[in-house]
């Protein structure tokens, strides 16, 4: 498996995705604003292809279009936590904006870029380069260590946010910071497992987390063993199986982790409950 | 005759003397009937995630039901309605664990999405000749709109209004106070489940015009809209209905005159008009 250089960049960016995935997962899921990734992985999908349809890379409309959805997250909302409602509704119309920079880009160009739309929607691991891979990587370092120094302050403003406020922690700023990595999460990992299953590698990691541990430092830690054990199953069950297509195979193995760890905390409950 | 002579009446003549147009706009008015009175439900209980994630699943099933063979619209109903059901059981479940809250709801609503999403297109490569089809499952095609399709979209649409109209009193109780509601003996839980699989049910007729991804625009930009026009439930519902029914009948003329396509004109009117109406409701709520 590893002969195939396709494989090593696919298990090497894989992972750079995941370990960051998990703790943003982790973070959005406690913070509940899980709606609010769906929209941004939307909106990285609007950015490809109008990228697509200008002739540009498309890592510059993913980057750009999912740290300028971040930022309009931001500003829209009350303390960098906007409505589900409004959410819904600019991203709705963002999705609109998708199709017509998809027809665009596919009515001017050969039948080859037909499926363009279908490579960003679910991924395309596979295809991935050595010098994507370093970008990768190197952009999760980056994510990583933003996390890290801004995470006591974060976790203070998701827990209680008053009071957070009064301490002198900028709340709002904060909120806006953690979404924008939330975007070029989203625009990384769109590469990985495409615009559409993003989510999964999100919240299902995050889900399952919370509910195996209380402890925060434990969880985002278990978040990012999850994820990274997804991809690499996923992977190499798509390996195995040609037929399956990695990014189905990645977000199977994460659901089936998520439903084995809701299965647990419900049944230990429950013993506590009977004790 | 220069385009800027037609008169109204000639630009519907023309678009109705072709058959796709006329069942294209009966399918959408249905359809803008569907999504206008449950998307104005689903935003008055704040479950605007749980719809979304409805929506996207009938892109899994209808790729399921391509894949097996069977009628998409048995695809498009039991894709949704199970899932409709996974949430409302998962919901159910937080709701009953006390130290679990809205949080662990939306980890779950946002795996089962993902998931479903994955499904989609693990049998759109399984399926393999399908792959040109997948925009069309994801962004629609009012052009192949059968009669049937039609004569289904009426059954469906009369009977999801007609559950609304019994049930809608108690399922706005349990909307706006749940502790009130379940103390005067409503079945919040029950009610809750009942609503999520009628909310499956239209988005499953809604995907057919639609596409999988676009449905949710026509769910919810209409009825946020009515919401922020009026605070009266029923004159909302109305609403939201008118606002749906113009869009998609805006959108499908204009479509047929341009060369871009039907959602990107859908989402786009549907989103004028929510702006047009939040910065109204803004203004009135300064006026005051």
């Amino acid at each position: 498996m590893f002969s195939h250089p396709f494989m090593v960049h696919a298990l090497v960016a894989g992972t750079a995705v995941a370990v960051v995935a998990g703790p943003i997962g982790y973070l959005l899921v406690i913070r509940g604003q899980v709606f609010g990734a769906d929209a941004l992985s939307h909106v990285t999908f609007t950015g490809a292809l109008a990228a697509l349809a200008a002739g540009l890379d498309l890592r510059v409309g993913l980057f750009g279009a999912a740290v300028a959805g971040a930022l309009g997250l931001g500003l829209l909302g009350r303390r960098g936590r906007p409505d589900d409602v409004v959410i819904g509704g600019v991203f709705a119309f963002v999705l609109g904006l998708g199709v017509l920079f998809l027809s665009l880009y596919s009515s001017g160009r050969s039948g080859a870029h037909g499926t363009a739309g279908v490579g960003v929607l679910f991924g395309s691991i596979l295809g991935l380069d050595a010098g994507q891979v370093t970008v990768t990587a190197a952009l999760a370092v980056a994510v990583l260590v933003t996390l890290a120094v801004m995470g006591r302050p974060l976790l203070f403003a998701t827990v209680d946010e008053a009071v957070a406020g009064a301490r002198g922690v900028p709340v709002r700023l904060i909120g806006t910071a953690f979404l924008v990595l939330v975007g070029v999460t989203a625009a990384q990992a769109t590469q990985v497992v495409g615009a559409l299953l993003i989510l999964g590698l999100l919240a299902a990691p995050g889900g399952a987390a919370l509910r195996l541990s209380n402890r925060p430092a434990v969880a985002v830690g278990l978040a990012a063993v999850i994820a990274v054990v997804s991809v690499w199953t996923g992977l190499i069950a798509s390996y195995a199986l040609p037929s399956m297509p990695p990014s189905f195979a990645v977000i199977a193995v994460a659901t089936g982790i998520f439903v084995v760890a809701a299965a647990a905390s419900t049944w230990s409950r429950g013993r506590r409950r009977d004790a | 005759m220069t385009a800027t002579a037609w008169s109204p009446v000639d630009v519907l003549r023309e678009m109705w003397s072709l058959p796709f147009m006329v069942n294209a706009f009966r399918a959408g008015t249905l359809v803008a009937v569907l999504a206008g009175v449950t998307g104005w439900f689903m935003v008055a209980r704040r479950q605007t995630f749980a719809g979304h994630t409805l929506s996207v699943v009938g892109f899994p099933g209808a790729a399921g039901a391509v894949l097996l063979g069977v009628p998409v619209w048995v695809g498009y109903v039991g894709f949704t309605v199970v899932t409709g059901l996974v949430l409302s059981r998962g919901s159910a479940g937080g709701s009953a664990g006390g130290s679990v809250g809205r949080e662990e709801d939306s980890a779950l609503i946002g795996t089962v999405q993902a998931f479903a999403l994955a499904c989609g297109f693990w049998f759109v490569v399984l399926y393999a000749g399908l792959l040109g089809g997948t925009t069309s499952l994801l962004f629609g095609s009012f052009l192949a709109i059968t009669t049937g399709q039609v004569t289904f979209l009426l059954a469906l649409t009369v009977a999801v209004v007609a559950v609304l109209a019994v049930l809608g009193r108690r399922l706005l109780l349990a909307t706006v106070d749940p502790a009130v509601a379940q103390a005067r003996g409503v079945p919040v839980r029950a009610l809750d489940a009942v609503f999520l699989v009628l909310l499956a049910v239209s988005v499953a007729a809604t995907v057919q015009v639609t596409g999988a991804l676009l449905v949710f625009a026509l769910l919810v930009l209409p009825a946020a809209a009515a919401q922020r026009l009026t605070a009266r439930p029923a004159l909302a519902v109305a609403m939201s209905v008118l606002i749906g029914a113009a869009v998609v009948w805006t959108a499908l003329t204009v479509a047929f005159f341009s060369p871009y396509p039907f959602g990107f004109w859908l989402t786009a009117l549907a989103f004028a008009v929510y702006v047009a109406a939040a910065a109204w409701g803004r203004t009135r709520e300064r006026a005051r």
